[in-house]
This record gives C-alpha cells, sequence and structure tokens, in this order.
C-alpha cells in the first residue's frame, strides 16, 4: 500500500493481520485470516490474551483470531501472531485477454474461476488486460494453462505475459495519480453495473469481487451506490474528505451495536484508535 | 458431567411456556409431552441424557424470532439443534431449556454458479449441500465423516472439519455469509455473497461459537468447481514413527493432497475384520488423496511414492480404477462404524504439530496400557488433527469413568506437545472442564465476554464450552 498511499517505511506484520490485508490469491487461498492460526494481544485494559495457536485445526473456544484480524487495532494491540505456511509453488504462468468490456471480463473470469484448473489470479485492469494465474507443479501449470487457454477461447485471444500481480496487488495504475481511492467488496457479477455508476476509473480483483476506484477528490461514492451489496472503504483522501465520510461502511444499526459492545469489553476507555471503526 | 440445576421457575411455568410457543407455532412443531421430548435428550455423546422442557421445530427464520423472543421474555435457556450428531454434547439439553431444532429448514434458497455460492435454510444436511450443486460440477467442501446426517447448522456452530480439509480448509474458510437471530429475537444478516464482510469479522467468531451466541437460520456457502479427477494411493508402514515422518516430509516436497489419513494397528484390525478391504497387516497405514486430471495425479502420486519408498514402506497400493479406489477408502470410512461394533467408544478429537505425532502417539499407547483400556488411532494426518478412539464398555461399572479420565489425559498431552483440545468436534461438555488446562483465566474471560455482547441473558446454550466455575455468576444474572 506505500505506493498507493504515497508513504516510506515498511508494512509490519501486525499491520496485515490487522487490516487483514490480501492480495489477489485471495480468490483462492482465503484472506488474511485464513492463513492465521494463534495470536497474542494485549487488550485496551492492558490484559494479555492467548487465542488459537501454532496447530492447523483448532476449534477450541471461540476463535477471537479471526475477530482480531480486521480489527483495526480497535480491539487490542497484536504483539504476536502465527500463519499456516504453505510451499512456494514450483511455476506459475498468467494468461491474458485483451480488449474487454467489464461485463465480459467479470464473465471471462467467473468461467476460469468456476474451472477445475485451480486459478490463483483473476484481474481485470482496464485498457491492459484480463489476467489469470496459475500456480504449481511446472508440468501440471503447462497442463492447466493449455486447458484454461481452450476454455476462454470465446472471448478473444489468449496469450501467456509476464506476472503482473504484484502491480496489481500494488494498485500500481493509481499510484501518484490525483484522487482519491476507494477499495469495494462486491459480489462479482455486480461489478459492471456498479462501475458503470461510479464515474471512476477502476481496477478489478478477485474476478470482479474487488473494484479499487479512483475518483475525484471529496467525492462520496457510497452516494452514487445507492443499496449496495457489499461496502465501500475509503483507502485515500484528504483529512478534510475523511472528516465527512466515514472510512469504512456504516453498518445497519444491530450490528453496529455489537461492534460497539465489543468494543467496550476489550476497550472500556476507548483509547485503541478512538472513532476509527466508530 | 455435571449440568446447573434447572431452574424451579422455569420448570413450574411449563406450560404457560407452551401455550405462548403454540401461539406462534403450528401444533406439529411444539414438541412437550414427555414420551416425544425424549427423542431430543441426547446428541452423539450418548452417555449423558435429559429430556429437554420443550422442543419446538421452526420452518422460517420469522418462527425463530418468535420462539427466541418468547423464551427469552420467559427466561428459558435455549439449546440450538440441528441433526444431533454433536460428539461433544454440544447439543445435549438441560431440564429447563426449549431445545430449538432446525431440522425442518432445509431448503436451497439460491445457487449462484457465476459468483460460486449457494444460500441454504440452516438445517439442510451437509451432504446434501453438495448434492444440491454436484449435477453442474460443483461440490461444497468441508465434509465430516457424518455429513449424511449433519446439518449446516451444527457445521457453523463447531466450525466442522473434515477429511479433504487439508487442502480446501474447514467450514470458517468456506463459509460467506449467515442470518442469525439473536436471543432477544433481533435478526442480523452478516456477509453475503461478497467477501470479508464489512467492519468486525463478526462472522468469524460467530463460526465455531457452539451454538452460544446466536441461532443461524440460514448460511451463504462457497462452491467450489469439481476437480478433474482424485485418486488415492495406500502406503504401509512397519512403525508408526516412520509413516509420521512420511507424512511430514510429503508436506514438505510441496505436494499439497486433498487427504492424508493415518490408521494404527488397532485401528486397521478393527477395519479389516468389519469391513475387509483388503488392508495389509502393517503397524500403520496411510491413505493419500490426491487430485486432478490423469497426468496431474500420475505426476503427484509418482512424487509422493518416492517419498514413501525413501521409508521403506512394506506396501505401496496404488488405485487405477474408480473399484480400486473405494477399496482403498472403504476401511477409512467405516472406522467409526467398525469401533462400535467391537465396543463402546470414546472419539477423542486433539490437534498437535505434525513433527509431534510420533512421540505422541508412543506417549498414547504408554496411557492407553497403564489404564488398560484400548486406544486405536484414525485421523487427519496432514494437519495433526488425532482421533484417538478409547473403547470401554458401558455395562461395566467405572469404566466409562476411566475412559473419561484416559481422555483427559491424551487431551493434556496434545495441549504439552503445543497442540489444542479439539480440532473440528468442539468443547461441549465432554471438554469443558479442560478448557483451564489450554487457556488462562485471561483468555477465556475475553471469550466470556464476546458473549456477554451478544447474549446478556446467557440464556443461548450456557452451559457448554467454559467451566460451570467459570461462567457461574454470569449464568445466575
Ligand atoms: C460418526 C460421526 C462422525 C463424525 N465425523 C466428524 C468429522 O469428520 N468432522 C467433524 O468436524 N465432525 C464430525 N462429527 C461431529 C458432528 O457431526 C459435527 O460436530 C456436526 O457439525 C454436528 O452437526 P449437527 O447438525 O448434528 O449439530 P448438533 O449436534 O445438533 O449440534 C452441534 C452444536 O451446534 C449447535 N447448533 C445446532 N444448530 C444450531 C443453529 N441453528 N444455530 C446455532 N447453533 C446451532 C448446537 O447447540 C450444538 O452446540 C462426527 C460425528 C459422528 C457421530
Amino acid at each position: 500500500m506505500r505506493g498507493l498511499l504515497g508513504r516510506e517505511g515498511r508494512s509490519t506484520l501486525g499491520g496485515v493481520v490487522a487490516a487483514n490485508a490480501s492480495g489477489p490469491r485471495r480468490v483462492q487461498a482465503g484472506a488474511c485470516r485464513d492463513s492465521l492460526i494463534g495470536m497474542r494481544f494485549v487488550t485496551g485494559e492492558g490484559v494479555v490474551v492467548k487465542n488459537g495457536g501454532r496447530v492447523m485445526k483448532n476449534v477450541t473456544g471461540y476463535d477471537l483470531v479471526k475477530l482480531m484480524a480486521g480489527s483495526h487495532g480497535t480491539l487490542g494491540v497484536l504483539s504476536e501472531v502465527a500463519f499456516k505456511l504453505l510451499p512456494v509453488p514450483e511455476a506459475e504462468a498468467t494468461l491474458a485477454l485483451e480488449g474487454l468490456s467489464h461485463s465480459r471480463a467479470v464473465e471471462a473470469m467467473a468461467a476460469a474461476l468456476g474451472s477445475p484448473f485451480d486459478v490463483t489470479g483473476a484481474a481485470h485492469w482496464p485498457g491492459r488486460g484480463t489476467y489469470l494465474r496459475l500456480e504449481g507443479f511446472s508440468a501440471s501449470v503447462d497442463y492447466r494453462a493449455e486447458r484454461l487457454a481452450a476454455l476462454l477461447a470465446p472471448f478473444g485471444a489468449v496469450a501467456p505475459v509476464a506476472s503482473p500481480w504484484a502491480a496489481i496487488r500494488d494498485v500500481k495504475p493509481f499510484h501518484g495519480r490525483a484522487g482519491d481511492v476507494w477499495r469495494l467488496s462486491v459480489k462479482p457479477s455486480d461489478a459492471p453495473g456498479l462501475v458503470a455508476l461510479m464515474a471512476a476509473e477502476v481496477l478489478l480483483d478477485w474476478g470482479g469481487g474487488l473494484i479499487w476506484a479512483l475518483v475525484e477528490e471529496g467525492a462520496d461514492l457510497r452516494a452514487r451506490l445507492p443499496g449496495l451489496k457489499g461496502h465501500a472503504t475509503l483507502v485515500r483522501a484528504s483529512a478534510e474528505t475523511r472528516r465527512r465520510l466515514p472510512t469504512f461502511q456504516p453498518q445497519p444499526a444491530p450490528l453496529a451495536a455489537l461492534s460497539a459492545g465489543l468494543r467496550a469489553k476489550f476497550d472500556p476507555r476507548g483509547i485503541l484508535n478512538p472513532g476509527l471503526m466508530a | 458431567m455435571d449440568m446447573p440445576t434447572p431452574n424451579p421457575a422455569v420448570l413450574a411455568r411449563k406450560a404457560r411456556i407452551v401455550e405462548r410457543l403454540l401461539g406462534v407455532l403450528p401444533k406439529d412443531a411444539v414438541i412437550h409431552e414427555e414420551a416425544e421430548t425424549r427423542a431430543y435428550e441426547c446428541d452423539a455423546l450418548t452417555a449423558y441424557r435429559c429430556p429437554p422442557l420443550a422442543a419446538v421445530l421452526p420452518r422460517t427464520t420469522a418462527e425463530v424470532s418468535a420462539v427466541l423472543r418468547i423464551c427469552h421474555a420467559e427466561g428459558v435457556p435455549v439449546v440450538p439443534r440441528g441433526s444431533g450428531t454433536s460428539l461433544a454434547g454440544g447439543a445435549l439439553p438441560t431440564a429447563d431449556c426449549v431445545i430449538l431444532g432446525v431440522a425442518r429448514m432445509n431448503r436451497v434458497l439460491e445457487t449462484d454458479y457465476d459468483n460460486r455460492f449457494i444460500r441454504v435454510q440452516s438445517g439442510r444436511t451437509n451432504l446434501s449441500v453438495t448434492g444440491a450443486v454436484e449435477a453442474d460440477g460443483f461440490f461444497y467442501a468441508p465434509d465430516p465423516s457424518s455429513q449424511l446426517a449433519c446439518a449446516i447448522a451444527g457445521n457453523i456452530a463447531m466450525n466442522s472439519g473434515g477429511a479433504h480439509c487439508l487442502k480446501y480448509g474447514v467450514t470458517t474458510n468456506n463459509l460467506l455469509g449467515v442470518t442469525l437471530v439473536q436471543m432477544d429475537g433481533t435478526v442480523l444478516e452478516i456477509g453475503g455473497a461478497h467477501l470479508d464482510p464489512e467492519g468486525l469479522d463478526l462472522l468469524g467468531v460467530i463460526c465455531g461459537s457452539e451454538g452460544q451466541l446466536g441461532v443461524v437460520t440460514e448460511a451463504t456457502l462457497r462452491i467450489l468447481p469439481k476437480p478433474e479427477g482424485a485418486r488415492p494411493v495406500l502406503i504401509a508402514f512397519d512403525s508408526n514413527e516412520v509413516a509420521g515422518a512420511c507424512v511430514s516430509d510429503i508436506i514438505k516436497a510441496g505436494v499439497l493432497p486433498v487427504a492424508i489419513e493415518f490408521m494404527d494397528r488397532p485401528c486397521i484390525r478393527a477395519c479389516e475384520a468389519f469391513a475387509h478391504a483388503g488392508y495389509p497387516d502393517c503397524e500403520a497405514l496411510l491413505i493419500i488423496e490426491v487430485e486432478g486430471a490423469p497426468a496431474e495425479i500420475d505426476a503427484q502420486l509418482a512424487l509422493i511414492a518416492g517419498i514413501a519408498r525413501r521409508h521403506n514402506p512394506v506396501e505401496i497400493r496404488e488405485s487405477r480404477s474408480e473399484e480400486e479406489a473405494k477399496k482403498i477408502w472403504l476401511g477409512r470410512k467405516s472406522a467409526f462404524g467398525a469401533m462400535g461394533q467391537i465396543n463402546d467408544y470414546m472419539c477423542l478429537d486433539g490437534t498437535i504439530p505434525v513433527t509431534e505425532l510420533p512421540h505422541v502417539l508412543r506417549r498414547i499407547g504408554e496411557l492407553s496400557a497403564e489404564a488398560g483400556l484400548e486406544v486405536a488411532n484414525v485421523f487427519h494426518a496432514g494437519d495433526g488433527n488425532m482421533h484417538p478412539l478409547i473403547l470401554f464398555d458401558a455395562n461395566k461399572p467405572g469404566d466409562l469413568q476411566r475412559c473419561e479420565a484416559l481422555g483427559a489425559e491424551i487431551l493434556k498431552l496434545c495441549v504439552e506437545v503445543g497442540g489444542c483440545l479439539t480440532g473440528e468436534h468442539g468443547v461441549g461438555i465432554e471438554k469443558r472442564d479442560l478448557m483451564t488446562v489450554q487457556f488462562t483465566d485471561a483468555d477465556l474471560e475475553a471469550q466470556l465476554r464476546v458473549k456477554d455482547v451478544f447474549d446478556p441473558a446467557w440464556l443461548l446454550n450456557p452451559a457448554k464450552v467454559f467451566p460451570l466455575r467459570v461462567t457461574e455468576g454470569r449464568r445466575a444474572g
């Protein structure tokens, strides 16, 4: 996110967990929280709490590990985290289609993700291409690439390309550009319709389920998407805009009440990131 | 096993409570005659039984909400129930409780292949979720051995796993959203067809909360395209240690099998006698299944066989046909049935780091000898989720107590080596009193506070998960 936010410094694992930040592999491997198996954190009252552990399967007691992941530091300060690791894949291949409209791109990505070829990335970079990634043992990747290319033939010419995934993860197209950046999680097939309402430049990841949108400064993107099923987060904006627009999608009252209740239990004095998720 | 004393005030008001329930549900959905409430007296932990005050079988979220509003107003504890296959006593009633069974809520509400999800009512059985999408080339991944009977409701409450979870994750990794009814009747929609719901991850903490935070009435589940094919290989060893080392090496090599199942000699013998699967007579046996196209399967199996050969296996048996594949799985799939034939058994569920496998199996052998009770091991070795089965005779006085004591020792051992009390069955009443072995008071307090927020009156399944002494003040208040 450094490039997108124009910041220096390095991400920490604690930060990644607190934001439940996940990249393009999310569609296949799950979110950050799905790889997280244990943690230690300190509540707003200074109490040290351990949850989960260092084993792959664990249903002992409530899963506070999930609750803490994505809590943006509002429930406690993470001091230790344990992840499940996977072997680095031997090979990777990316196939690209060119010139697809948003809706054709989402259809192509749905076809790929609905195939048995174990697609680990599906993104649409308007003006550049629609990308699909395969990973694993080389012979297997070669085989699946061939089958996937055949499956996608109705959408146009399919060509292998160099890996665009780091740029997609980092939202490269919006680096150094003026405007506010929003991040939306939606049902993939809703994406084209939503994009049409946004008046924004977009980058689609997760088969269309993740929309990165660049809009003019100060715009309230949520107001353009009434009845949005999913949620919109304001990722980059001026302090002035942030004063007007909440960072996170406002929740329905009973859910907001539960969240507020949890924060009051873990941080009774409200000293942890005050106001951020409220 | 202690259970709280039933609230006499609730028992005394039974007639009025039943009458109110009949006001919001059809007559056949309220079960209150003593002879009939017995059908709900236990789950699959049959050693403990207690008929509830009444049982209700609603058909809609609105009916569930109406029932909960009444129970909330009357101060009646509620124990949610799916199919009653919990091995931990999660659905065990108390005499003053209403069992809220979702078995009649079994409809498919929406299937969406473009976005790869299915929305169902929570009483639908696990296998019939896959059944609804199979013809179109999709499946629902978590596959507990009880999948023919158990409901999605129970799967969510216990965060259930299964043999194929090594690759696809457990329930929580395949759950996109729920409709949750709170104890006061409030209906919440959490998550949906999009990924990663906004705000705090309430879905993540609801999954695995054993029916203590709310009643799940509907669920949006991730479905996956079926792989092109799958094939198991059976590898036999003359020592548990060596089999355990082989498992570690396979995982390290970067192969990701969908399943790695482990059976030890007592288990192999019992399964053989029961199912005649033709297993070799050996000390330890691995069943490893891989997926993909035929060539991919061949390549992975060759890799696995290569690793196995370095460990001097007694036998490597590949499956060349559907028939042979079925035969390899036959014994494993009938393991619990086979055990049930010889004896009563208690199924444990601790998880350990995979590297501790040889040590833990040796210690279990020693503990078993000390206790004079036989233990058979069958488990998901890829993720270290053990299922020691302790054999005992329920008709022999003292045997159940000895079995429980041995079970506790084995679970403590799991925690001692860096593991946990339960990998997929849940705590229920069975492991409730061992929670302090794994957690400090502060760790438990943090969990209790979550329940305080969702169910301030502590009426939902209140006697489970936590030691009774720990929840005493809360349950009373
Ligand atoms: C032979 C056998 C094999 C098994 N194999 C496996 C296995 O491989 N993997 C595995 O993980 N488990 C296994 N189990 C355990 C059991 O099947 C699972 O725990 C299952 O998920 C329970 O589902 P159920 O519908 O029967 O739930 P129940 O037993 O009815 O209830 C289980 C828990 O869920 C709660 N609950 C039920 N419905 C709701 C609801 N609507 N809302 C909120 N809470 C609710 C209950 O209060 C209870 O705490 C096995 C059991 C048996 C008997």
